[in-house]
């Protein structure tokens, strides 16, 4: 692991590190105001929950709603390969409330909801204990809510549902939680990842944020690697690196990789060898379109069958639709189960046709966007792994478009 | 038009009552062309919104371009 700025201080077998000594370290927190949003927004800071949107510009957007708003830290993490946002809290609990407290203040909000996966029982732990630590006037602005363990329940307006009626599923939009959300009050959905970013920021500013990237990136990034590495785990490295570094940091790759799934069950995969000197930098990518949303790197070996793997995330993907919508529920359902029987090498005629059409028919077509990123997902696999598919569907003499 | 996917249960009246916007998708929920919808057709629009049984249909007023 490497210790850039959201990790720095106490080795992590230290575990979770105090109030006492995280003030030490780092120094009282200022209080937040407008003027911190302009900091963040020039600091270039973008959302690490997956879908890079910029900070500030979410700030402002409650700031100027009337009555008391909200804030939830969204530390739901229910991404089944990532754990940098559980590191996250239970290491640095102090970071990621002072960055709640900070938004809170900046916005107008009364109210803070710690929205943890409750599977994630050491951030849990860490978050509760943390907050008795705190001064009785900020203890009394927050309380942790413990999140269930289910893929959507992370999704914004779920968050939002669960506080309001205790049913983690997402809502119809408008209104976005900003304009109402819990108990009709504008409410800040934020990362934990992000508000911790906040918390330095506020104390260093937005030039030494910016300082940290490299290859014009700003700021640095919790990571997730998983897959054929020889170290899996969670890494701090300064936005902007590449790829085949954040590998070698964690210990290089196993065997020799075909694929890197970027981004998680939303992301997409990509070749190993474009990846090698992709730069991963949360706002640069999303202004090519592409997305690192929640950091995670996955190293697929050669070894491995990429049609299985894939078939086993699109699996999950229809199991967690919260069965709401139509189009996300049976699509989901349709696509998962014709990628399955490819990845069997025993597919229906006409299977891989399908998966082009359905991926294009469900996109768009739910009240969240679980759907959309199942199908980015199932898209890029299609792509990357053409070979494989066509000679899958070809085992059975099937048409390719 | 405006739809909460949430609601809609593919009982698919809107698709016999407004087939000028409204397709169904393979598993039998309707696909709605993005857009304005045209004035002349308002009068359809409008039959398929209060037609829907559980009111997950809804038109939503635009800008209208200069
Ligand atoms: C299905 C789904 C699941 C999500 N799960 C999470 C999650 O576990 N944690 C998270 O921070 N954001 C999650 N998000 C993104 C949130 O909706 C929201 O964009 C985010 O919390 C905003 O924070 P950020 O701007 O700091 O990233 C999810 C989105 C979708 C569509
Ligand atoms: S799109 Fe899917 S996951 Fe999202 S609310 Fe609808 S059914 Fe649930
Ligand atoms: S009439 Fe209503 S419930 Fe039926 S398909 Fe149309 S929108 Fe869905």
């Amino acid at each position: 692991m490497t210790h850039l700025a959201l990790l720095a201080g106490p080795a992590p077998a230290a575990g979770a590190e105090s109030f006492a000594d995280h003030t030490r370290r780092l120094g009282a927190r200022p209080w937040g105001n407008r003027g911190l949003i302009d900091t963040i927004e020039r600091a270039g800071l973008v959302g690490r929950g997956g879908a890079s949107f910029p900070v500030g510009v979410k700030w402002r957007s409650v700031a100027e709603r009337r009555g008391g708003a909200v804030v939830i830290a969204n530390g739901a993490e229910g991404e089944p390969l990532s754990r940098k946002d559980q590191t996250l809290m239970a290491l640095r609990p102090h970071l990621v409330i002072d960055g709640a407290m900070l938004a809170a203040e900046a916005v107008g909000a009364k109210r803070i909801l710690l929205y943890v996966g409750e599977a994630h029982g050491s951030a849990v732990m860490a978050l509760s204990r943390a907050l008795a630590q705190r001064p009785a006037a900020e203890a009394g602005r927050a309380r942790v809510l413990p999140a269930p363990p289910s893929y959507v329940a992370g999704e914004e307006t779920a968050a939002v549902n669960f506080v309001n009626s205790g049913v983690a599923a997402p809502t119809a939009i408008p209104p976005r939680p900003f304009e109402q959300g819990v108990d009709g009050h504008p409410t800040l959905v934020q990362n934990v990842e992000s508000l911790a970013h906040a918390a330095l920021i506020a104390r260093r500013g937005d030039a030494w944020f910016r300082s940290l990237g490299v290859n014009g990136a700003a700021g640095t990034v919790l990571l997730t690697v998983s897959g054929a590495v020889a170290r899996p785990g969670v890494v701090e490295v300064a936005s902007g690196s590449t790829v085949d570094e954040v590998l070698a940091l964690a210990g290089g790759v196993r065997g020799t990789a075909r694929a890197v799934l970027l981004g998680g069950y939303f992301g997409g995969w990509i070749t190993a060898r474009q990846a090698g000197t992709m730069a991963l930098d949360p706002k640069g990518l999303r202004a090519a379109g592409g997305s690192l949303g929640c950091g995670v790197v996955s190293v697929l070996d050669e070894a491995a069958d990429p049609l299985d793997v894939s078939a086993r995330i699109m699996q999950h993907l229809a199991n967690e639709s919260a069965a709401q919508c139509g189009p996300c529920f049976f699509g989901l359902r349709s696509l998962s189960a014709a990628t399955t029987r490819l990845a069997g090498r025993q597919p229906d005629l006409g299977d891989l046709p399908k998966l082009h059409r359905w991926a294009a028919m469900v996109k768009g077509r739910g009240a969240c966007r679980h759907p959309d990123g199942a199908v980015a997902f199932l898209q890029s696999a299609l792509s990357v792994f053409e070979p494989e598919f066509a000679a899958a569907a070809g085992a059975r003499g099937a048409m390719v478009p | 038009m405006w739809i909460d996917r949430t609601k809609c249960d593919a009982h698919r009246l809107c698709a016999e009552l407004f087939p000028e916007s409204i397709r169904l998708d393979d598993w039998g929920y309707p696909i709605i062309a993005s857009g304005p919808i045209p004035a002349s057709l308002l009068p359809h629009a409008q039959r398929a919104v209060d037609s829907c049984p559980v009111l997950a249909l809804a038109l939503r007023r635009v800008a209208r371009r200069a």
